[in-house]
């Protein structure tokens, strides 16, 4: 297997996760797009690991497992605390922060 | 090998297939079940290449736990489960031009620097599989901090999440 | 790196000190650390709301500390410090330097391997010396101090314990700055203490002046936190190595190039500009005191503040070569210090809070050690520091204690006559404001008049032996001298001389807050004694300049062949008389004339500013802070925001927008759309930007923030995109 192959997989999956963050107006579909970029990250040190024979990579692909569900506990709560304060998810109503 | 460059590239298209899915379909519940491809599709990988623990965590953590988190999500923060047409944005346009750009640039690094080495290439006779005592040895030493304060890191998004989500007492 | 291990070992005849304080340093800014987070999660639990768990943490450190100084102290003497001393005071050589001079005692270094980048190995750990050990022995004096006092002061606030929480951090993290033994961790402990400071001016953000004033201080030091992010890293990849002992032996021994050290030198000077409150990026530093008292007395006046000072100290070596101190007329450093000590002193005329007063005062002070450092009289800069910790920090708890009694720090409306009502208040500052002054005896004096001798200028007052001619810095800090006594004058005679303007009886405070300023009072009149000059035989020669001896690195391969200027009475004697003017003059105004006039009075009617316009214009500028925070906060922001928001703003309607609907609309026609779309786009859009901008008049930064997380993010992937590929292409 070419280390070239994971690697591309690895970036076609963050361009499309990118994509998600960026055309999903469902705050939910939007965490599930960063899901995706993390997993992309994660195929990248395994690749690199196991390129290296080293298991570092998998350490490392572990700690971003375990913050992407850290992550995912809090995005969702904020979600949906979103939710209960405007009835709404739709991040195009989240507009606090205009300056 | 032959065997395995076949089952990656199977595992590779689905995943693509499916990624794409989940931030195109309209409907959320789908997304999310897409969503549980791709995930099995990494975990997959990982044990494609050896990395055996890491590719369990990934089903038990992710399949296990996360998607059932979103689908948790999807279920306190919508009453119906129709096609929901506010899904994305008019203009997906500029998303667009910026995936694009952005894979651009990244397949240009990776062809410009990883064009010909070969992930096997590097290990003669074969990769040996890394197994799980030696992912514990090096986590339970060389990691040990990191792993200590990512604990505590877990730990307080739990309660983080907890204060958040609660409901405010007699509000 | 591994070279600079061996670097690390002492060469020469100078002798590694050893000893089990020393060693373990460490443990100092532990306990604080500890308590940081004792009180902040259990605080409230505990029966004084976590005051007593700081109190005894800080006292520990303060025991620590002092074992260690007198371990430390044990080890120079025993290092055969004696005899020497005359030698190199004399500077005779000049190339103490070089290891052979003088049995110098080097620093003990202990570290671990932090973290390893490839085959770099980055250390963290502890540095101990002289510098290190003085100043941990100034910070777990003043904060065991300011602990003891802040029970007192901010009893009963509702947040009690988060104000202990935050003094406890911030001693950590300022003991953990100067035994840090690589400028990485120095640059950890920097921020840390501006964290702290940033909370503890904001102590009470509920009103918009105070969260103001944090915000400001902090953006202001962000300013300089540039400068010393940038410097670590000029000298990281000069001397290959973050090790503080590594840096300065690299930067005298000249395997950095000069170029490369005075690029360094000049980023951190912006660091210390800032942090140490000097002419220009000071602004921050009085508006600072709306934090507590308590807090300005120990990180506005006594400690963190002179961390900048203290840097310059650490990485003398860099400093010295960048700038070349060793023999020239004027450098950065000195300048800025000479500017700032006159800035200073000016602007303490013309407030009217006693906070504000004490607060460019100790920018003229911290002016004054820059000044120091910038003409090489690294002891005196050191020397100045010390003493200054203790009056200072006397003078801003005595004003707490006044504020305290008259619930208020404006001088002119709500003081007066305190002498009778508030007699150990009024004792202590009057000590402390002595020693300001620099009169003879208390411990200003001896540390405000080596520097003037370091100065070297006019051999005719002294200073024969000394770095350079820096002849405009003796003038500056004469001026200053003056300008110091007159103004403390006013002080006194506003706060504790005529009649009582405030409301209500004032009443002395408790003795938890005049203890305190006792012990500093008494340490701000002792203090001078432990460096006497030396060649004055007003004491044995074996009490002389045993500060010198305790503190300075001489004959360690990490400090730079400073040369020591011989002290002259006729120095001492012109600077007494000067302050003595300024005193005077001060006395005859307010004491005499404005006494006349009414009890209450405080100022007298007919006064300069109303009979002379050049008089009242000099006021007025003084008055609007030589117009400096307006300079900052129109022209420099409204400089930059216009034409920068514009730019982003056309990009938005030209680039982003026009690119959206477009390339939409258009990109499915065909034949003559290239035409359309270079008239449309680039010439239309072009014409009609032009009328939008100069249609948009204020506020244009505003279009860019729709508040749209989104945009923001596409914004930011965009950009690292961008970045990502000029990085390839140009490596």
């Amino acid at each position: 297997m070419l280390l070239n192959e994971m690697l591309l997989l690895g970036a076609v999956l963050f361009c499309i996760g990118v994509y998600g963050v960026l055309a999903r107006r469902n705050g939910v579909l939007v965490l599930m797009s960063i899901e995706l970029i993390l997993n992309a990250v994660n195929i990248n040190l395994i690749a690199f690991g196991a390129f290296h024979d080293t298991v570092t990579g998998q350490i490392f692909a572990l700690f971003v497992i375990t913050v992407a569900a850290a992550e995912v506990g809090i995005g969702l709560a904020i979600v949906l605390l979103l939710y209960r304060n405007r009835r709404s998810i739709d991040l195009d109503q989240v507009d606090l922060m205009k300056g | 090998m032959i065997a395995e460059h076949v089952a990656f590239g199977i595992i590779a298209a689905v995943m693509v297939a499916s990624a794409l899915r989940v931030v195109t379909t309209r409907d959320i519940v789908h997304a999310a079940l897409y969503l549980v491809i791709v995930l099995a599709g990494v975990a997959a990988l990982f044990l494609l290449v050896g990395a055996e623990f890491t590719g369990i965590t990934q089903v038990l953590i992710y399949i296990g736990a996360v998607i059932v988190l979103f689908l948790f999500g999807i279920m306190l923060t919508r009453s119906d489960f129709d096609q929901d047409e506010e899904a994305d944005h008019r203009h997906k346009l500029p998303a667009v031009l910026t995936a694009l750009l952005l894979l651009a640039v990244m397949i240009g690094a990776l062809v410009d620097r990883f064009a010909d080495v070969k992930l096997d290439a590097n290990l003669p006779g074969g990769r040996a599989p890394q197994t799980t005592a030696q992912v514990s040895d090096e986590l339970f030493s060389q990691y040990i901090v990191p792993f200590e304060a990512v604990s505590v890191l877990l730990l307080a998004a739990l309660i983080g999440a907890i204060v958040i989500a609660r409901r405010e007492e007699g509000g | 790196m591994l070279n600079t291990i061996i670097a690390a070992e002492p060469s020469g005849t100078a002798v590694a000190a050893s000893g089990w304080f020393l060693e373990n340093a460490w443990l100092i800014w532990l306990f604080p650390a500890v308590s940081f987070l004792v009180i902040l999660l259990f605080g409230k639990r505990f029966p004084r709301g976590g005051s007593e768990v700081g109190i005894a943490a800080v006292g520990t450190s303060f025991v620590f500390g002092l074992l260690t100084a007198i371990q430390w102290i044990s080890e120079v003497e025993g290092a055969g410090g004696e005899g020497a001393g005359g030698e190199y005071t004399l500077g005779a050589s000049g190339l103490a330097a070089e290891g052979e001079a003088s049995g110098g005692v080097s620093a003990l270094t202990r570290s671990i391997t932090w973290l390893t980048n490839g085959a770099e190995a980055i250390g963290a750990g502890i540095m101990i010396d002289g510098l290190a050990v003085m100043m941990i022995f100034v910070v777990t004096l003043v904060s065991l101090l300011v602990h003891v006092y802040s029970t007192d002061y901010v009893a009963g606030d509702r947040r009690y314990t988060h104000f202990f929480a935050f003094l406890s951090l911030f001693t950590a993290s300022m003991l953990f700055f100067v035994t840090a033994s690589t400028t990485l961790q120095m640059l950890v402990g920097w921020e840390l203490v501006g964290v702290c400071s940033f909370a503890l001016i904001g102590h009470w953000w509920e009103q918009k002046p105070n969260s103001d004033a944090a915000l400001k201080a902090f953006f202001t030091n962000r300013v300089g936190d540039m400068g010393l992010i940038i410097g670590v890293s000029i000298l990281f990849f000069g001397a290959g190595t973050f090790d503080v002992i590594g840096v300065n032996e690299a930067a005298i021994n000249g395997s950095m190039s000069h170029t490369v050290t005075l690029a360094a030198a000049l980023c951190l000077t912006a660091a210390v500009m800032s942090k140490s409150g000097q002419f220009f990026l000071h602004t921050w530093l009085p508006d600072a005191m709306a934090g507590p008292t308590p807090v300005s007395a120990l990180i506005h006046a006594a400690t963190m503040v002179v961390a900048g000072v203290f840097m310059v100290a650490r990485l003398y070596g860099v400093f010295f070569e960048g700038f070349t101190i060793g023999g020239a007329s004027v450098n950065l450093l000195a300048l800025i210090g000479g500017l700032t000590t006159l800035v200073g002193a000016t602007l303490a005329f013309v407030q009217n809070d006693i906070k504000r007063v004490l607060a460019y005062s100790t920018v003229s002070q911290l002016g004054y050690m820059v000044l120091a450092l910038g003409v090489g009289a690294w002891t005196a800069a050191l020397f100045h520091l010390f003493t200054h910790a203790f009056f200072k920090a006397c003078l801003f708890l005595g004003s707490g204690s006044v504020s305290h009694a008259v619930h208020s720090f404006d001088m002119k409306k709500n003081m007066g006559g305190l002498r009778k009502a508030m007699p150990h208040t009024y004792r202590t500052f009057m000590i402390a404001a002595v020693a300001l002054a620099g009169l003879p005896i208390f411990s200003g004096f001896w540390s405000k008049d080596e520097i003037l001798v370091g100065t070297g200028g006019w051999g005719l007052l002294g200073g024969t032996g000394a770095n350079g001619a820096y002849t405009a810095m003796l003038a500056m800090g004469m001026v200053t001298a003056a300008l110091t006594g007159a103004y403390m004058t006013r002080v006194v005679y506003l706060t504790f001389f005529g009649e009582y303007r405030g409301h209500g009886t004032p009443h002395e405070s408790g003795p938890r807050i005049t203890v305190p300023l006792w012990i500093l009072a008494g340490l701000a009149t002792v203090a001078g004694f432990i460096n006497f000059p030396a060649g004055f035989q007003l004491v044995p020669a074996s009490w002389e300049e045993k500060f010198f001896h305790w503190v300075e690195p001489v004959g360690t391969s990490y400090f730079p062949a400073v040369k020591h200027a011989t002290p002259s009475w006729s120095l001492a004697i012109v600077s007494v008389v000067v302050a003595l003017i300024g005193i005077g003059a001060a006395y005859r105004y307010y004491f005499v004339r404005v006494g006349a006039v009414s009890p209450a009075a405080t100022e007298r009617p007919d006064g300069l500013t109303a009979k002379s316009s050049l008089a009242r214009l000099g006021h007025r500028i003084l008055v609007n802070k030589y117009y400096l925070d307006w300079l900052y906060t129109t022209v420099i922001v409204g400089f930059v925001k216009g034409p920068l928001a514009r730019a982003a703003y056309w990009t938005n309607q030209n680039i982003i927008d026009r690119v959206v609907n477009e390339a939409g609309t258009r990109s499915v026609q065909a034949g003559n759309i290239v035409y359309h779309k270079v008239d449309q786009l680039v010439v239309d859009g072009i014409v009609n930007a032009t009328g939008k901008i100069s249609d948009s008049s204020g506020e244009e930064l505003r279009r860019i923030q729709t508040g749209k997380v989104q945009q923001y993010a596409a914004i930011m992937f965009i950009a690292a995109t961008i970045l990502a590929g000029i990085f390839i292409i140009v490596i």
